[in-house]
């Protein structure tokens, strides 16, 4: 399969990769996708007071193009705010990697990891809320 | 000593052509270019002897008769005309036919055709190991089976199957007993004036000859009939018409004489070789060998690694040529079938790796291999959430994934 030269750089060169504190109740962690299916991403945010994303990190077992896919979108991610990253779409990420039709699905888990590091972060914001 | 990249090491797939085998088959190309089947005039005689003597080393090498040896275009259609020529020959005694879930696609796929026009057929399972149970296949016979198809060597495992023994049992019961052995000439020693053996395909590309030519062994005592799958001018006694490529029989026999006089030697050293990529990579965590190691030819090692995905792997090893279990180019990721027969999970079947050595690989390159393979494991797994989570203790089997 041929990849594009910026898959193969966030192939060759992740970005942000590693591990941020899960249990920190800045930090938001998204686990996406099953083992059997090829692929399974981890994407952690961790905001700042202003609401902020100021650190991600991930780790990605999958293809080429998924490990791609959620090194761009921690680049993406950075310095935006929650209601902001909510709008990136895979068709986005999949255009940016010119990702081929059957890697579609790449972009489309760094999206939900998106979703789901947020929506974490949200549910431990809103306990801490609720319990303050 | 420099070792040059891509290295090498997909040997099952196919091999270069032997230097000494594509020299020898170079005049008929050019100056004996005569039909063998032109029997009025020098050109024709001087093509058919050369044929003939291919005939007698590609016999030799497995103590047949020649005459037992049917000229094709490869092992695919020699499966195709032992499995479909017996099963339609012998089809009023019977339409049941089995073989082997890990049998290579040009037997199993010619068995499912055989299935569309009417006959049944029985896909039995090998054992976790990769080798066919003796009872369980004897279990598997049933009165209307004529024809059981078993490989000689795996392509993808490199497991040696107990043809004899199974042999034997057809033998018993009177059904064609069919062996590809594309895999296996050069490997194993094949000696068909003592194995219970009836069909046997051949593939010349596997053994250093060229690619596009093969043959059948079609056994004359007991006498095993076959239906013609390709009908004119009635060449190979009318098994096989088509004019014979005198060019690619003749390296196919100077390819099998090669293997014959110097696979004692080559199977030592490639043993050699096999062990010490062995040892190397299982200095790595979680690695798993696929496929029986004692029952096994010494040119196979074929393994998956935990925790990581198959296609970055494949990536990431770009330095060496070999094969993943992986089928990543279609939309589904489908792994190994072979592998899956073995009880192997989805992941396991998707990492792994079959490397496979042969004549011209050196130790540079086996040391070359090992380096790589532990350098690109661990960048693989330092990305990898699955095994932070096994480095954790967490048991993989009991998360429940968001599957999408």
């Amino acid at each position: 399969m041929a990849y594009s030269d910026k898959v193969l750089d966030h192939y060759e060169n992740p970005r942000n990769v590693g591990t941020l504190d899960k249990n920190d109740p800045t930090v938001g962690t998204g686990m996406v996708g099953a083992p059997a299916c090829g692929d399974v991403m981890k994407l952690q945010i961790k905001v700042n007071e202003a609401g902020v994303i100021e650190d991600a990190k991930f780790k990605t077992y999958g293809c080429g193009s998924a490990i791609a896919s959620s090194s761009l979108v921690t680049e993406w991610i950075k310095g935006k705010t929650l209601d902001q990253v909510m709008e990136i779409k895979n068709s986005d990420i999949a255009e940016e990697l010119a990702l081929p039709p059957v890697k579609i699905h790449c972009s489309v888990l760094a999206e939900d990891a998106i979703r789901a590091a947020v929506a974490d972060l949200k549910a431990k914001q809103g306990n801490t809320q609720e319990a303050a | 000593m420099t070792v040059h990249t891509p290295i090498y090491l997909d040997y099952s797939a196919t091999t270069p052509t032997d230097p000494r085998v594509a020299e020898k088959m170079i005049p008929f190309l050019t100056e004996h270019f005569g039909n063998p089947a032109s029997r009025s005039h020098p050109f024709g005689w001087t093509a058919e002897k050369a044929v003939e003597n291919a005939r007698e080393e590609v016999a030799k090498l497995v103590n047949a008769d020649p005459r037992e040896i049917v000229w094709t275009s490869g092992a695919t259609e020699s499966n195709n005309l032992a499995i479909k020529g017996a099963a339609n020959f012998y089809s009023g005694k019977g339409k049941h036919i089995v073989t082997i879930q890990t049998e290579h696609k040009a037997v199993l796929d010619a068995v499912r055709e055989l299935e569309r026009v009417g006959f049944e057929a029985t896909y039995l399972a090998p054992e976790p190991n990769g080798l066919v149970d003796i009872e369980k296949f004897r279990a598997a016979l049933r009165p209307d089976t004529v024809l059981a198809s078993v490989m000689l060597v795996n392509n993808e495992i490199g497991v040696v199957q107990d043809i004899e023994a199974l042999g034997n049992i057809c033998r018993e019961q009177g059904i064609i007993f069919h062996v590809d052995a594309a895999q296996a000439t050069g490997k194993v020693n094949i000696d068909l004036e003592k194995l219970p053996v009836d069909l046997m395909s051949f593939s010349a590309h596997k053994t250093y000859g060229p690619k596009g030519i093969g043959a059948l062994y079609v056994r004359r005592k007991p006498r095993v009939r076959l239906e013609a799958q390709m009908h004119g001018g009635g060449h190979e006694r009318g098994l096989r018409s088509g004019t014979l490529a005198t060019h690619q029989i003749v390296g196919m026999g100077e390819a099998f004489r090669i293997a014959r006089e110097e696979m004692d030697l080559e199977n030592a050293r490639i043993r050699r070789l096999r062990d010490r990529l062995l040892t190397g990579l299982q200095e790595i965590d979680e690695v798993y060998v696929n496929g029986d190691m004692k029952q096994r030819v010494p040119h196979n090692l074929n393994i998956s690694f935990n925790f990581v995905e198959g296609e970055s792997l494949i990536m990431a090893v770009k330095d060496i040529a070999v094969s993943s279990g992986s089928a990543c180019t279609s939309a589904s990721l489908e792994p190994s079938y072979v592998l899956r027969a073995l009880g192997r999970s989805d992941e396991l079947a998707h990492s792994s790796i079959r490397f496979s050595i042969g004549r011209f690989t050196t130790e540079e390159e086996i040391d070359y291999t090992i380096n790589l393979m532990k350098s690109k494991i661990g960048k693989l797994r330092e990305l990898s959430p699955l095994w932070e989570m096994h480095l954790e203790g967490v048991d993989l089997s009991k998360v429940e994934w968001a599957a999408h």
